[in-house]
């Protein structure tokens, strides 16, 4: 199944790029995506657990089963005001 | 929309209140000068706009169950701000003073804490960073 992935920020500066789309195995969970992403993005490996993220613009938890077209994003430190 | 590229139009906020309204409380967030100890002389805000847009509708949902008496508007610039200039406006009117203020303060903690919008700060020798809040004090203020 296919997902589009969002980064934004300092996570978008360290994967150099602000969206892609990535195919992935089918009840792939949210904790599973961050370690693949974390395989290539060396800042990714000092998060001690999967930062915040959002499937579908709202925010879900690291054990969220991901579905096929789903948007995902994983938040940096949110620093809005 | 709660997100806007252009200036905060704070007269625009404040057209809310009612004949029964009694207070208004407005919080301008603004573009500082310096934090942590460094200089800064612009700020640049980026946001998961459709994202940042719903949560904040969610965020009104929720303050108008726990102020029920308050009516609130918000609004949170993007782009890049100079020192001096707002970058998050919050309007709370209410009956009587009490709920706007608590009804404000509340809204610009939620809204600090989840809405999907980050800030690069710029700095005079020309470097810059992302805040993180969770590693640094800057998260308390404004």
């Amino acid at each position: 199944m296919r997902i589009r992935l969002l980064h934004f920020a300092s996570f978008r500066e360290a994967i150099g790029r602000d969206e892609e789309s990535r195919d992935i195995a089918d009840g792939t969970l949210v904790s599973e995506l961050w370690a693949v992403l974390g395989g290539e993005v060396p800042l990714f490996r000092r998060f001690p657990k999967p930062p915040p993220a959002a499937v579908n613009r709202e925010y879900v938890s690291a054990d969220t089963v991901l579905r096929d077209g789903d948007e995902v994003a994983f938040l940096p430190p949110v620093a809005g005001g | 929309m709660y997100l806007t590229t252009s200036p905060i139009d704070l007269a625009a906020l404040l057209l809310e209140a009612r004949p029964g309204d009694g207070a208004l409380c407005l919080f301008v967030g603004v573009v500082r000068d310096e934090n942590d100890g460094l200089r800064t002389t612009a700020i640049q805000y980026e946001a998961y706009g459709p994202m940042a847009e719903a949560e904040m509708a969610r965020l009104a949902d929720a303050l108008s169950r726990d102020f029920p008496a308050v009516t609130i508007r918000m609004q949170h610039r993007v782009g890049l701000l100079s020192v001096g200039e707002a970058s998050v406006a919050i309007a709370a009117v209410s009956p009587h003073r009490a709920e706007a203020f608590a009804a404000c303060r509340a809204a610009i903690d939620r809204v600090k804490a989840t809405v999907p919008i980050w800030k690069k700060e710029f700095h005079p020798d020309g470097s810059s960073g992302w805040v993180d809040p969770t590693v640094s004090p800057s998260g308390t203020d404004p």
